[in-house]
């Protein structure tokens, strides 16, 4: 059992020199278990975490065949919000943002939740329309939002381009205050470490290879590490998702693609907001180390390479010079990519399949770090109850075969498109 | 030109070239990517609701070989077929679209 993180703790640490515990155990797969978890991202550690707190099952594997954080988790630009404007999304993400608001608190580890406000940028009237109906809806739903006009941003984003000649010029924009970031590996080690505590095996380098089953109903999983059997079989692998549902012979709605994110060499503090350009898919933040982070569009056709193409460096550059003139001046220390799981919709699915005690979850899209909490406590209630979350009910599996995609931006149904 | 390392890229992972048939090797960004070249569509005025749904919204989405359209938009304006594994980006073949695959 580890120690629980205070104060005093670090006072008896720092007088003693006593080194400190392992933050998780590292944990052998054992034969059965009542749920299993496949993928150790933010989601499955978050699922596991909540089977046992919320729902007192602790006889759970959280499977991973890497080590913890190094799927997407661990590679995403971090930002947290609840600005959206369907039915359904809207409640789901505000739910998550206040588990967010209680998180270091509920796991005893500082995620360092940072609601430094995210600003959405409108380029002209239509724009700014548009912003205002969904600060509206947001509002509605007790949701801060705030409506800027051009000299609320010039006073909150000096730094932007206000020249004449601006091929994108500011018109307004949209703030939401609750928005903001959060330290990505620290969910993940946090979310690992309650899980742990409260007797979650988390079993790391361990690749699940097929699933066992008898007729339609999943008891278990084949793996590197052997056989592991359990009453609740849960996959939880973001981009590998139509890799693992068709060792289950499941066909999803589901295309893996590339997200690259960028960091410049680190400057003093510069950019206090999140910021997100309305031209084109293109945020930026700055971390507290002083990189600024951004990131843009996925690269546009399916990929499990997890390594970004060139020409995508050359279109989020010119995007952050557009916005801030005064990033020209600036190196690119490093660039990365994730798999990310598209959907035709851009929304996820959450729930079950149609095969029997084998739940789903996945489809994320860009959107799965800021869910990741409520993910995590509405994916353990469908597995726990066997029945869907109310607030996941409009994600489920078969949505499109009944006419409800979800489609928030309304981009039609190609995958490489939302 | 980089031809790989143990644990790095190789060349075609670093960068996506794609052959057209008509104009030779050129950078993917010349091209319009049109996703899975291996499913059908479902006959003009069938009411086979399943078969539509499956082609339209459902993917293999293969960790490995792929074959898929992509447009010459920025060339000759044709529609290719290319093999690809998606796994490492590494290309195969490619012919028209309006050609049967090669042997
Ligand atoms: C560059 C980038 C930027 C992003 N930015 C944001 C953002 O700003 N805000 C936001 O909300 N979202 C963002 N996202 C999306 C978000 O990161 C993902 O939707 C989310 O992390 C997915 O859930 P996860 O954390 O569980 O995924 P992951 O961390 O990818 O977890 C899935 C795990 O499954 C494991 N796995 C795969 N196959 C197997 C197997 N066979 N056996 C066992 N384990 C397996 C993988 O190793 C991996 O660890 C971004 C994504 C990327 C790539
Ligand atoms: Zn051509």
């Amino acid at each position: 059992m580890t120690e629980r993180y205070s104060a005093l703790a670090l006072a008896r640490h720092a007088a003693t020199g006593a080194p400190w515990p392992r933050v998780w155990r590292k944990a052998e797969p054992k034969p059965t278990y009542d749920v299993i978890v496949i993928g150790g991202g933010g989601h499955g550690l978050a699922t596991a975490y909540y089977l046992a707190a919320n729902h007192g099952v602790t006889k759970v594997a959280v499977i991973e065949r890497g080590y913890i954080g190094s799927g997407n988790v661990g590679r995403n630009t971090t930002l947290v919000r609840s600005n959206y404007q369907m039915d359904g999304n809207t409640q789901f993400f505000e739910y998550s943002l206040k588990l967010w608001e209680g998180l270091s608190h509920a796991l005893n580890y500082n995620v360092m939740l940072s609601q430094r406000g995210q600003i959405v940028l409108a380029h002209g009237p239509s724009q700014l329309d548009v912003l205002s109906r969904k600060g509206n809806i947001m509002r509605l739903n007790g949701i801060d939002a705030e409506l800027l006009d051009r000299a609320d941003i010039m006073r909150l984003l000096p730094y932007l381009d206000y020249s004449a000649g601006t091929r994108f010029p500011i018109h307004g924009g949209l703030l939401q205050r609750r928005a903001g970031t959060a330290r990505h590996d620290a969910v993940a080690w946090g979310y690992a470490r309650a899980a742990d505590r409260l007797g979650v095996d988390i079993v790391e380098h361990c690749e699940v290879t097929g699933f066992i089953s008898v007729g339609n109903r999943i008891t278990g999983v084949r793996t590197s590490r052997g056989d592991i059997h359990a009453e609740r079989t849960a996959i939880s692998v973001a981009g590998h998702s139509s890799h693992i549902a068709a060792m289950a012979g499941l066909r999803l709605p589901i295309e893996s693609h590339l997200l690259q994110a960028f960091v410049t060499e680190p400057i003093k503090p510069f950019v206090d907001h999140v910021i997100s350009f309305g031209a084109e898919l293109f945020y930026i933040s700055q971390s507290d180390k002083g990189g600024l982070v951004f990131g843009g569009h996925i690269d546009g056709f399916n990929s499990y390479t997890q390594r970004g193409q060139f020409p995508k460096i050359q279109a989020v550059a010119e995007c952050a010079v557009a916005l801030i003139p005064s990033m020209s001046r600036l190196r690119l220390l490093r660039h990365w990519a994730g798999i990310q799981d598209m959907t035709p919709d851009g929304s996820p699915f959450i729930g079950r399949t149609p095969r029997d005690n084998l739940y789903f979850n996945g489809g994320w899209c860009y959107q799965g770090f800021k869910a990741t909490p409520a993910t995590g406590w509405c994916f353990a209630h469908t597995i726990a109850r066997g029945e869907e979350h109310a607030l996941v009910r409009h994600l489920a599996l078969d949505r499109f075969e009944r006419g409800n995609g979800h489609d928030e931006y309304g981009l039609g149904q190609w995958t490489y498109r939302q | 030109m980089n031809t790989g390392s143990a644990n790095g890229p190789t060349g075609n992972e670093r960068m996506l070239k794609i052959v057209c048939p008509n104009c030779g090797e050129r950078h993917y960004t010349e091209f319009r990517y049109a996703g899975d070249a291996t499913k059908s569509r479902p006959r003009h005025g069938s009411a086979d609701l399943r078969a539509w749904h499956d082609h339209v919204f459902l993917f293999d989405n293969p960790k490995g070989a792929h074959r898929e359209y992509w447009q010459h938009v920025l060339g000759c304006r044709q529609w290719l077929v290319l093999e690809r594994d998606t796994a490492t980006n590494t290309t195969g073949r490619s012919w028209l679209a309006s050609e049967a695959a090669p042997p």
